[in-house]
């Protein structure tokens, strides 16, 4: 049961892609939010497959470390996010993110 | 450092420096604490510094005799300049030539010293500032020092310093009083008149001087002498040149024609100036450089001529103005004009040692005169102090040196008169007072030359005569004519002991170079060439003499018989009329070179100032030109330069920034997906930049 790490990186593109042009069509914030978390995750795929292929005599484990990084990066900034959305909530009483646009140049 | 270095082979002649040293160590003493020392102990130095330097010339005197041949010696003071090849040093030359003008002048400055010690007491009174009695005598040593280095110069820069020195001290006592005299600046217009005089006599030294050093390379008179003697025949032309730029100098020294004009004006110094310096030393210096420079002026036949023919010239007319004045100094200075006309005609003639006898006999008689007349004056002012405490009514402003107000001084100032009539008679040449023997040789030695100057010098001896006749005569014979006449007192002796000594020098000076002794002209035979002895003529002498007394005679018929009465014209302009109005007017010289220089000159200074410095620099130039263009510059700096280019850079630059601002706002949707989607733009950019490069 040997995955060649091309058909791992495929997905990760696939996944990349969709999570970007789901940024760039979804109006909903949580919404956009998912679409960044699933970018974040292909390239959390990206970094297992680069590791998993170059083995513990190439880079050692600094691909599962980056993972965790990422992880707890989004972990972080989900919390901040949120934090947001909510606070414009309260405002607008809406998370369409067309409706925020008062910094307009 | 002289008296240890030089000594060796100098012997007394080491001691010569001193001669200058001694008058300047009196000026600078007085100079720095005289101030604080009071007159007698101020009066006390000078008149020893100058009794100090009269022994120096005398211990030089002693030293020449102490040779077998008296060939002098020259004695080095320092380096001065050394260019090159060319070098001037002070040095002194020591020989019988500049020893008879050492003991001249140190003797007659002494006696003068003595008597301004007594005079200058008076008028620093009379004239109400005694703080100037100390400068008096430090200008009074400064000019004795200055002499010195005249006299005792071997180059003729050395001499050069002395000559502008004496002439500094000249213009600086010509305006001693300088507040005082015609609208309170008479006296420093005269001052400043004999300097400028002087210049023009001056420039005449300077190409004089130039000329030598081009064609001869050195100015050391005896470098020169003997660069004349080699080459003087093939070099006639330029020395003829040489000696009558000379003569400008000599004539502005001199006082002679036509630069005679400033000495008259002179008398406006003290009395002690008019005798030492304008009558007896410095106006002299003229003829010791023509004599000095006699192997220059002996081989030139044109400047000879010229120099004889100007000093007879002066000679004769100065001795017709001299006539027609009625200040007692003036009629004395244009006596000394023609005196020296008489010494400078001598010298044209070759006949340098009668020259230099004259020059001698004439200091010692024509300082008598002078100070005479200074006694008389301060006998006449002393005289108007009294008559006023007395309450004696004299009209003002009282002149006490116009002889009109004088007479009948004979009997109020009794050893005066007698001293003025000793010099009187010595100038007028009568025997066997000095002036008899030295005129005599004068005339003897025109006459052997010259029949045509004989005869205009003659005629000059006889208006010597006459105008001295009509001076005592006025002064002192008669009644006194005014209040101020009939009080005046004899003075003290520090003023009339000078008096007598100078009397007595007066009568027996003529000894000097008496006939069939020649003392001076063997003397002066081993410094100068050429040389003669000349031998005294009964007949010149007769006729002199009889001319003299003709002269007096006719003096005391127009003067003595019948005298002037107070307000009176003089009895002579009905005799001569017209011709004694241009007498008394000194022939309108000084208005002719008014009309032909001054005049003149002032109004091209006038132009230059007004027309020239104000209008065109001043108020077209400056004003117009400068300002108006200036002004225009600021203000296209201001309005154009400034408003439109710098701040034009600046509010460009800030309009451009505001410009590109608001176009690039509209970049700023506020829509996060636009950003997005310009991240996502950017990122694909760079990626494809490092796919395809």
């Amino acid at each position: 049961m040997n995955i060649p790490t091309d058909y791992v990186l495929a997905l990760s593109g696939i996944l990349f892609a969709l999570g970007v042009l789901g940024v760039l069509i979804r109006r909903d914030a949580i919404v956009i939010f998912m679409c960044i978390e699933l970018m974040l995750n292909s390239a959390n795929v990206a970094f297992i497959a680069f590791a998993r292929s170059f083995g513990p005599s190439g880079a050692g484990l600094q691909g599962h470390v980056f993972v965790f990084f990422v992880i707890a990066v989004a972990a972080a900034e989900v919390a901040v996010g949120l934090a947001l959305i909510v606070t414009i909530f309260k405002t607008k009483r809406s998370i369409d993110v067309d409706e925020v646009s008062s910094l307009r140049g | 450092m002289f008296l240890t270095e030089g000594a060796q082979g100098l012997g007394l002649f080491a001691f010569a420096p001193l001669i200058i040293l001694f008058p300047f160590l009196g000026l600078l003493i007085n100079l720095t604490i005289g101030r604080k020392l009071g007159e007698k102990v101020v009066s006390f130095i000078a008149i020893s510094a100058i009794i100090l330097a009269f022994v120096i010339a005398v211990l030089q005197l002693l030293a020449l005799l102490g040779q077998p041949i008296p060939l002098g010696a020259t004695v080095p003071i320092a380096e001065w300049i050394t260019v090159g090849d060319f070098s001037v040093s002070w040095s002194m030359q020591i020989d019988t030539l500049s020893v008879a003008m050492m003991l001249m002048v140190t003797s007659v400055s002494a006696l003068i010293h003595i008597y301004a010690s007594g005079y200058m007491h008076e008028d620093v009174r009379h004239q109400g500032d005694t703080s100037r009695f100390t400068r008096f005598f430090v200008y009074f040593n400064l000019f004795v020092a200055m002499m010195m280095i005249l006299v005792t110069a071997d180059n003729y820069l050395m001499m050069f310093v002395g000559w502008e020195g004496v002439g500094l001290c000249s213009y600086l006592l010509i305006g001693f009083w300088f507040e005082k005299g015609k609208d309170g600046i008479g006296n420093a217009i005269a001052g400043k008149k004999a300097f400028i005089v002087n210049r023009i006599g001056d420039f005449g030294i300077l190409i004089a001087m130039f000329l030598i050093f081009w064609v001869v390379g050195s100015l050391r008179f005896e470098d020169v002498f003997n660069w004349a003697h080699a080459f003087g025949e093939e070099n006639v032309l330029i020395i003829s040149v040489i000696t009558m730029f000379m003569l400008l100098g000599v004539a502005g020294k001199s006082a002679q024609l036509p630069l005679f004009v400033w000495l008259p004006d002179a008398m406006a110094g003290p009395t002690p100036v008019s005798a030492l310096i304008h009558a007896a030393t410095m106006v002299t210096a003229g003829v010791y450089l023509i004599v000095r420079s006699s192997p220059l002026y002996s081989v030139t036949e044109v400047t000879s001529n010229i120099v004889a023919i100007v000093g007879t010239a002066t000679a004769f007319f100065a001795a017709t103005i001299a006539v027609g004045q009625s200040d007692i100094k003036r009629v004395l200075a244009y006596s000394t004009i023609s005196q020296l006309g008489f010494m400078v005609a001598a010298a044209g003639l070759g006949a340098y040692v009668a020259a230099m006898f004259h020059l001698i006999t004439h200091a010692f008689f024509k300082a008598l005169l002078f100070l005479s007349a200074g006694s008389v004056i301060q006998g006449i002012e002393q005289g108007h102090h009294d008559a006023e405490h007395e309450g004696a009514e004299i009209e003002e402003p009282f002149d006490p040196q116009d002889m009109r107000n004088m007479g009948g001084l004979r009997s109020r100032m009794k050893l005066t008169f007698w001293v003025y009539l000793i010099g009187a008679l010595a100038l007028s040449g009568f025997p066997p007072l000095a002036g008899f023997f030295s005129k005599d040789e004068i005339l003897a030695d025109a006459r052997i030359e010259n029949t045509g100057l004989f005869l205009v010098l003659l005629a000059a001896a006889f208006l010597t005569t006459f105008y001295m006749g009509r001076q005592v005569l006025m002064v002192f014979f008669g009644k006194p004519k005014t209040e101020p006449a009939a009080h005046a007192k004899e003075n003290p002796p520090s003023m009339t002991i000078p008096l007598l000594i100078l009397g007595l020098l007066s009568v027996i000076a003529g000894a000097l170079n008496a006939p069939g002794l020649h003392t001076l002209t063997d003397w002066l035979d081993d410094t100068l060439e050429h040389v003669h002895v000349t031998e005294f003529s009964i007949s010149v002498a007769g006729l002199a003499v009889i001319f003299s007394t003709v002269a007096v005679v006719l003096a005391w018929m127009i003067y003595g018989r019948k005298p002037m009465k107070k307000g009176e014209p003089d009895p002579l302009r009905k005799i001569l009329g017209p011709i004694y109005t241009g007498m008394e007017n000194n022939w309108w010289v000084d208005e002719l070179y008014q009309f032909l220089f001054v005049g003149p000159y002032v109004k091209l200074s006038q132009f230059l100032a007004d027309v020239v410095d104000w209008r065109f620099w001043h108020d077209w130039f400056h004003d117009t030109v400068l300002a108006k263009t200036y002004r225009s510059l600021s203000y296209w700096l201001a309005w154009t330069f400034d408003l439109r280019f710098i701040d034009g850079i600046a509010n460009g630059l800030a309009d451009v920034t505001k410009g590109a601002a608001t176009r690039l706002s509209v970049l700023q949707t506020g829509y996060v997906r636009n950003y997005a989607l310009a991240i996502l733009a950017g990122g694909l950019l760079i990626l494809s930049y490092f796919i395809f490069r």
